[in-house]
């Protein structure tokens, strides 16, 4: 398949293999290598491909947060089930936010129970859904990080144009750059070196990554999700390392330009603003990472609509932030593979199969 | 009759036996059904019996490739033929919902029929019942299927041993494509089409040519759910190289763009194949020149260590487990 397979081949991975175990021969560093990726999208590239057993030992992958299904609080999914069960309205979500635990059960079982949640491929099928029930409440789970707001924004813009009555958002749009500044503000992480979002840089542009290396002294590359960009990606960061530098550079620029898109941050900035805070699961409370509607667009916010109080954050059981931060491997984890497994997460990096522990479970960390 | 399928068809009276008659009796043409008695006689050849059971819910009804009917025929027969056996007579169910139009029944019974007669099986006996709309979707299938092993055959999980390979009868993920694809809610073209079939030609000329341990059809769950089932039962590990499984570039694509893995989508007319080592070029070739199916492959052998996994060896050089699915594969969001 064209523009697939030239980015999969095996014999370049293994020329690319090759350079990578000469920079790391030469750096012959005392501990492994800490290299975070902080994207879901990597992690599964990574797993995916087997990428983490054909390096050698001297890297070792620390598994972001950056799966927005993950880092959904339980008690966000608690209120899109309320919204289904309790105010008898259409749910429209994306696929994987299905299985996602809340405190009493997913969205999955809430349909089982009667509520009236559906699938959706784009924030634009739940707008045609709403035109075509207009006896009906169409809300939908809007999630993700800046990859999937701008989409989000352009639905809220048609569906104000169109003084569409029955079609509202229950919000939950994460930022990148505020959770990464989380994340390194943390003095124990010993970090050598980021992969940065890449298609959260297709929208913001990879300028937005630089302050990694600017305030926190860390070499950084835009990385793409193809196994051998990940492969170019870290052999860049290895280079930088060898060479003392850290700065931003973009592996991931067939894609994601310095200024990213300016119609996509427009329709954003146009549509949401900063949220004071937010909660994510695994990681707590993080100020000015989230989104909010605008005032001009609070009509369509659902959580007004339907009066939902604000609820407070549970967090789990599991010691999914030291996995986060990399103090702790998936596999030694208490809970891992018994209490805490795909099927049954008891944990945020359990959830979805980008996640850092369902990817371990699934492709092979268990071994 | 009417338009419309109507609580009256499932009634007992006259209404459900216009409905036998014009549309089962007349399709189906078969003596035994034409009885209409309470039971079908059997008889049959010698060697050992095999029964089998399987329902049928696909929605949309009529898919390309396929339709509940045909499904529900073949995918009965496969369930034999995987055993070895000769498929000699089915039973069908029908539970309908009010509402269902008459001529879509017709359309899927006659398919049956099609499907029934090119598998060399005949529909026996039957049920109707209408459940009130709402509380059933369109239509439902249940069947059971009768057929005959010939005696010292001896086909199943038990007998596959390390060094074993294991092959694929032709691209899979077809089906489980099609149907997300005729769902209608990606808004693609409709060009893939399902694998739908029998299987039972295929069976033989591979039985008749090579020595075979084990086989199985990878409905649901697909390729990776039959995997997963042959190393636990044997206990054995299943290596797979991804470089060799046959899927076709459509079926890639609607994965790649869904983020899906086209080894979870359901196949209903490829077969799984765990042969001993020196048969496997005699098998491949069987497979491969049976009709017009010419893309079976060996993709996997048989080993006695990590036990009860599968490994799969990516297109990409790496290792790593190819997992039991988990539920319904549901797209991801990035």
């Amino acid at each position: 398949m064209r523009y697939i397979d030239e980015f999969r081949d095996p014999g370049a991975a293994r020329t690319l293999i090759r350079e990578i175990e000469g920079l790391l021969e030469a750096l012959a560093p005392p501990r492994p290598l800490q290299i975070m990726e902080f994207c879901g999208g990597h992690t599964h590239a990574i797993f995916r491909y087997g990428l983490h057993q054909m390096l050698p030992e001297a890297v070792e992958w620390i598994h972001g947060p950056g799966c927005p299904v993950c880092v959904l609080p339980r008690e966000r999914i608690d209120k899109a089930i309320s919204l289904a069960l309790d105010h008898g309205v259409t749910l429209t979500c994306f696929g994987d936010v299905l299985r996602v635990p809340g405190t009493a059960g997913s969205l999955l079982e809430a349909r089982g129970r009667g509520a009236d949640v559906r699938i959706v491929y784009s924030p634009l099928d739940s707008l045609a859904l709403a035109k075509a029930l207009p006896e009906r409440e169409v809300v939908f789970f809007a999630i993700g990080f800046e990859t999937t707001a701008p989409a989000t924004a352009f639905t809220v813009l048609q569906a104000d144009k169109e003084s569409l009555a029955n079609f509202s958002l229950l919000c939950q749009h994460v930022t990148t750059p505020s959770a990464i500044r989380a994340l390194l503000g943390d003095p124990e992480l010993r970090l050598d070196g980021i992969l940065a979002p890449g298609h959260v840089s297709t929208v913001l542009g990879s300028e937005s990554f630089r302050f990694i290396a600017d305030e926190y002294h860390l070499p950084v590359v835009v990385s793409g999700f193809e196994p051998l960009d990940l492969l170019q990606s870290l052999w860049m960061l290895l280079v930088q390392i060898r060479e003392g530098r850290c700065t931003l550079e973009n592996q991931y620029g067939r894609v994601a330009r310095k200024a990213g898109s300016l119609a996509a941050k427009r329709a954003i900035a146009r549509v949401f603003e900063p949220a004071p805070s937010a909660s994510w699961r695994g990681l707590g409370e993080i100020p000015a990472s989230s989104l909010r509607l605008r005032g001009a667009y609070a009509g369509f916010d659902a959580e007004r609509r339907f009066a939902l109080n604000a609820a407070r954050h549970i967090e789990d059981p599991a010691p999914c932030g030291e996995v986060l931060k990399g103090r702790m491997r998936p596999g030694e984890c208490p809970f891992f593979a018994c209490r805490c497994n795909p099927e049954n997460p008891l944990g945020a990096l359990m959830v979805s199969s980008e996640g850092a522990c369902a990817a371990w479970y699934r492709y092979g960390g268990r071994t | 009759m009417g338009k419309c399928v109507t609580l009256a068809h499932g009634s007992g009276g006259l209404a459900m036996e216009r409905l036998i008659r014009e549309v089962f009796l007349q399709t189906f043409d078969d003596p035994e059904l034409a009885r209409l008695e309470d039971q079908a006689r059997l008889e049959l050849p010698p060697g050992c019996p095999a029964l089998t059971t399987d329902a049928f819910v696909v929605d949309p009804l009529f898919f390309p490739g396929g339709d509940i009917g045909r499904l529900a025929v073949c995918g009965t027969v496969n369930d034999l033929v995987m055993g070895g056996a000769y498929p000699q007579s089915l039973s069908c169910a029908f539970i309908l919902e009010e509402g269902l139009p008459i001529d879509d029944l017709q359309r899927i019974v006659r398919s049956m029929k099609v499907a029934a007669d090119e598998a060399g099986v005949r529909i026996v006996t039957g049920d109707t019942k209408v459940v009130p709309k709402g509380a059933g979707d369109k239509m439902f299938i249940t069947t059971a299927g009768v057929g005959v092993i010939p005696s010292g055959l001896e086909l199943g999980a038990a007998r596959i041993c390390a060094g074993d390979r294991i092959l694929v009868s032709g691209p899979v993920g077809d089906h489980g494509a099609a149907i997300l694809d005729a769902r209608g809610d990606l808004g693609l073209t409709h060009s893939i089409r399902s694998d739908c079939r029998a299987l039972d030609g295929l069976v033989h000329s591979l039985l008749a040519s090579s020595s075979v341990h084990a086989m199985r059809d990878p409905t649901r769950g697909g390729l990776a759910a039959v995997l997963n089932e042959y190393a636990r039962a044997s206990g054995l590990c299943l290596r797979i190289f991804e470089d060799n499984i046959p899927v076709r570039e459509t079926v890639r694509g609607i994965c790649e763009l869904l983020g899906l893995d086209p080894l979870y989508l359901a196949c209903e007319g490829r077969l799984l194949a765990v042969v001993p080592e020196d048969s496997a070029e005699r098998a491949l070739t069987a497979l491969r020149f049976h009709g017009d199916r010419t893309d079976a492959a060996i993709i996997g052998e048989v080993m006695a260590q990590p036990v009860g996994q599968v490994i799969l060896k990516t297109v990409f050089g790496g290792e790593r487990i190819l997992d039991q699915p988990e539920g319904e594969p549901l797209p991801r969001i990035c």
